[in-house]
């Protein structure tokens, strides 16, 4: 029981991540070909100023919860995937300097460098991490100790020794760079006005279209590449909920979109984000990491669970801290509702 | 190179960077709350102005905190996962706990202490200072926890599986070697922001410009220093110390290059360990003011390194005796200086006092390295072991990443963090040039509506 609690708990926090810094890194790939003037791109920048690195939290409060919760599986994964992590995290060093520092350089050359950086940081880590949903869907080569280490590619099969990029893999990061391209599209159609927020608007239909032909092509991947992905779905057939919530998810973003309600569209778009990774976490349950040598080595969740004190005491303070960081996070929001408005200087 | 070497090196080097940024975000947190209350109280523009200075520096030190912060955690798994796979269900809670308590609150209230000025009252702006400072009081705590742990395990059982498992949570969070680790460490913090606080209004008066400014930030730096630097030594380092005697006698004998037992030990000032000989090369040393220091008498016996197994010393001997050393000899410093600045300020002479104001402005790397010689002292004294007596350090790296691809992304982020360095030092360079004043035209960062 304690391991589907923290399973699901862990699986909130992942969800969160993705739709909140989502629109950061989508609004960071936008930037790039979206806006025309400086004081547009500023905009667009000042859109997620505030609340970035508050929205980064859940990718730590998250990796923190998935380290004392399954020790094993924090251990075996995060040094099984120790290169492309590290790539991420030079990534996300140079996300987080670049957009902050670009205020505070004058010289044009050096704030469009900055801005390049801060795009194309954005744009990898979508990728890396839908590649590195999709190493976990696809399952990685464990030993018998519980230990692997990928390579970042191999013969691009997702067979029994793959690497981090296969074409499996390719696919899951394009549908996470095109799905949280379209989030942000989303997010700077409710912050700005004007052309921006009309092109922000416009550019949501091919994306959408794009979104919608590689969610379809990585269901069927997934289920090729995992067929066993499919078990629990036909033990609990309720659960079909959870793919059908997708479709309409994705069908909301267009409706809304069109009908000019940028807060619905966008509510939607994080609601397809939550489906979407509700329906990975759904179709891997119990197993938190396939092995790709053998079922008998999957890391489990009775496997990777923490002693029973640990997680008793953990819930407490979890739920409590938790609802105390929804507190402040929806003051925040609240407080910084609204369209940007470039005549208010910050600090 | 070993990999347990590099993988050591590798979390070393990237704490110690990281370490480097928080040092002044939470010890100028304070003194931002400091600031901020006086400008409420008097309503005075001047101090209002001086609160949102420092909250840009703040801010600057606080992104690169935040991007050096996340390899860290990341790193208890990268690179030490057999340590973590044991130890997850203990340490892995604070360190949960601090994203969850701690990072929330701090960056939900810093963006509406930065952004915000103009969209919330006088007092709700003085609150998001004073969250922001719990905030990052609290992060520091937790990372304490775990650290104290590692240095001094309590409250634990080990599961068949081997995993260590909470007995107590309220113990594992009221480690007497973590609360006086904490009170020695946050008070190194205070020291750091006081001195740079201080060393920015030297530097503004010695300019002779923003001498309106300079004058706040020496009368802020030094009091606060004063009252740190007395703080870090007694009650907090006297009795860090003497409880690090008690529970790790092998690291006590290393750090103050005691090889021999001795009935009233003496205290080594100066002089070079020298492992192949036992002995100190060239010391000077007062007579038994160690089992004084220690115990409170002079004749006391102070266990040696000779009572100790050679498997069981300190691996890096030397590093961790000079490392000590530092440190206490510049804690001495720090006393000093601010005995003699807060006397000159109180008898209104410091201003004109160009020699003191040279020696504040010239001191302000110091609490840098002070601080983290402090982390090595503690970090080496604690080797050979990871948890302290109960697994070493060799049993804990990955030994899934080879030395090379260890050593590969070791130079990654020492190339990546020299950048980060000057970027840094650029951009402060560039606020402190700039000083309080508002600019006549905003180029700071525009905010919504």
């Amino acid at each position: 029981m304690m391991g589907f609690i923290w399973f699901w708990l862990v699986a909130v926090m992942i969800v969160g991540y993705v739709v909140l810094d989502g629109f950061d890194l989508g609004v960071g790939v936008l930037h790039l070909f979206l806006v025309r003037t400086e004081a547009e791109r500023r905009t667009a920048l000042a859109s997620i100023g505030p609340v970035w690195d508050g929205n980064e939290v859940w990718l730590l409060a998250g990796g923190g919860t998935l380290y004392f919760a399954f020790p094993l599986l924090y251990a075996s994964a995060f040094s099984g995937f120790y290169l492309p992590l590290m790539i991420v995290l030079w990534l996300l060093i140079l996300r987080g300097v670049s957009l902050e520092l670009r205020n505070h350089v004058e010289v044009g050359v050096w704030r469009a460098l900055l801005d390049g950086l801060f795009g194309l940081s954005s744009a990898l880590l979508t990728i890396f991490f839908g590649a590195a949903l999709a190493n976990v869907l696809r399952g990685v080569p464990l030993q018998a100790d519980g230990y692997f280490f990928l390579p970042l590619w191999t013969n691009w099969q997702p067979g029994p020794h793959p690497g981090i990029l296969d074409w499996y893999t390719v696919i899951g990061g394009l549908v996470a760079l095109v799905a949280l391209t379209l989030h942000g599209a989303l997010w700077l159609t409710i912050k700005t006005s004007g052309d921006l927020a009309e092109r922000a608007r416009r550019i949501v239909n091919p994306l959408w279209l794009v979104l919608l032909a590689l969610t379809v092509v990585s269901l069927f991947a997934t289920i090729a590449v995992r067929p066993v992905s499919l078990n629990n779905y036909f033990n609990y057939p309720f659960t079909f909920i959870v793919p059908a919530g997708v479709v309409a998810a994705l069908g909301s973003v267009w409706l809304f979109n069109r009908k000019v309600q940028p807060v619905k569209a966008f509510l939607s778009s994080g609601l397809y984000l939550f489906f979407m990774l509700a329906g990975a976490c759904w179709g891997l349950y119990p197993t938190l990491l396939p092995a790709t040598t053998g079922a008998d080595r999957d890391i489990t969740v009775a496997r990777a669970i923490s002693g029973p004190h640990t997680l008793a005491v953990g819930l407490v303070w979890w739920s409590f801290g938790m609802v105390l960081a929804l507190g402040y996070i929806v003051f925040v929001y609240g407080k910084f509702r609204g369209k940007v408005d470039l005549l208010e200087s910050g600090h | 190179m070993t990999a347990e070497l590099i993988h050591r090196l590798h979390f070393a080097f990237t704490i110690t960077f990281h370490y480097l940024f928080p040092q002044l975000t939470m010890g100028l947190a304070l003194l931002i709350v400091i600031l901020k209350s006086v400008a409420l109280k008097t309503g005075s523009e001047q101090w209002d102005r001086a609160a949102r200075f420092w909250g840009r520096i703040f801010a600057i030190n606080f992104v690169f905190g935040v991007v050096t912060g996340i390899p860290m955690e990341f790193e208890f798994g990268t690179n030490w996962a057999r340590f973590s796979r044991l130890s997850g269900g203990v340490i892995g809670q604070p360190l949960a706990m601090e994203g969850v308590f701690s990072f929330f609150l701090e960056s939900a209230f810093l963006g509406l202490f930065l952004y915000g000025e103009k969209r919330i009252s006088k007092l709700m702006h003085w609150f998001s200072a004073v969250m922001v400072f719990v905030g990052s009081w609290i992060s520091g705590f937790f990372i304490i926890v775990t650290d104290a742990w590692m240095q001094h395990p309590v409250a634990y059982d080990r599961l068949p599986n081997g995993q260590f498992e909470v007995l107590s949570f309220w113990q594992l969070l009221m480690n007497p070697w973590g609360l006086l680790q904490y009170a020695h460490n946050m008070t190194g913090a205070v020291i750091t922001a006081s001195f740079v606080m201080g060393a920015v209004g030297a530097f503004y008066l010695l300019e002779g410009r923003l001498e309106n400014y300079g004058r706040i930030f020496l009368k802020i730096g030094v009091i606060a220093g004063l009252v740190s630097s007395i703080l870090i030594i007694f009650p907090t380092g006297d009795l860090h110390g003497k409880y690090v005697a008690r529970y790790q006698p092998a690291a006590i004998a290393a750090m103050e290059g005691l090889f021999k037992t001795e009935n009233g030990a003496g205290l080594v000032l100066m002089g070079q360990p020298n492992e192949e000989t036992g002995q100190i090369d060239n010391p000077i040393v007062v007579n038994d003011l160690l089992s004084f220091l220690i115990y409170g008498t002079t004749k006391a016996e102070v266990k040696g390194l000779d009572q100790i197994p050679h498997d069981q010393w300190p691996t890096a001997l030397p590093l961790l005796y000079y490392a000590y050393h530092i440190m206490a000899g510049l804690g001495t410093w720090f006393a000093l200086l601010m005995i003699v600045s807060a006397f000159l300020l109180w008898r209104k002479r410091l201003h004109t006092a160009r020699w003191v104001l040279w020696a504040l402005l010239l001191s302000f790397p110091l609490p840098y390295i002070a601080n983290t010689a402090g982390w090595m002292t503690a970090e080496l004294g604690r080797q050979p072991w990871l948890i302290y007596g109960l697994m070493r350090t060799s049993e804990g790296y990955s030994n899934t990443v080879s030395a090379s691809n260890g050593l590969f992304t070791l130079l990654g982020f020492m190339g990546l963090y020299l950048l980060l360095g000057i970027l840094f030092t650029v951009l402060i360079y560039r606020e402190i040039s700039n000083g309080p004043e508002p600019k006549a035209i905003p180029a700071g960062v525009v905010h919504a509506d």
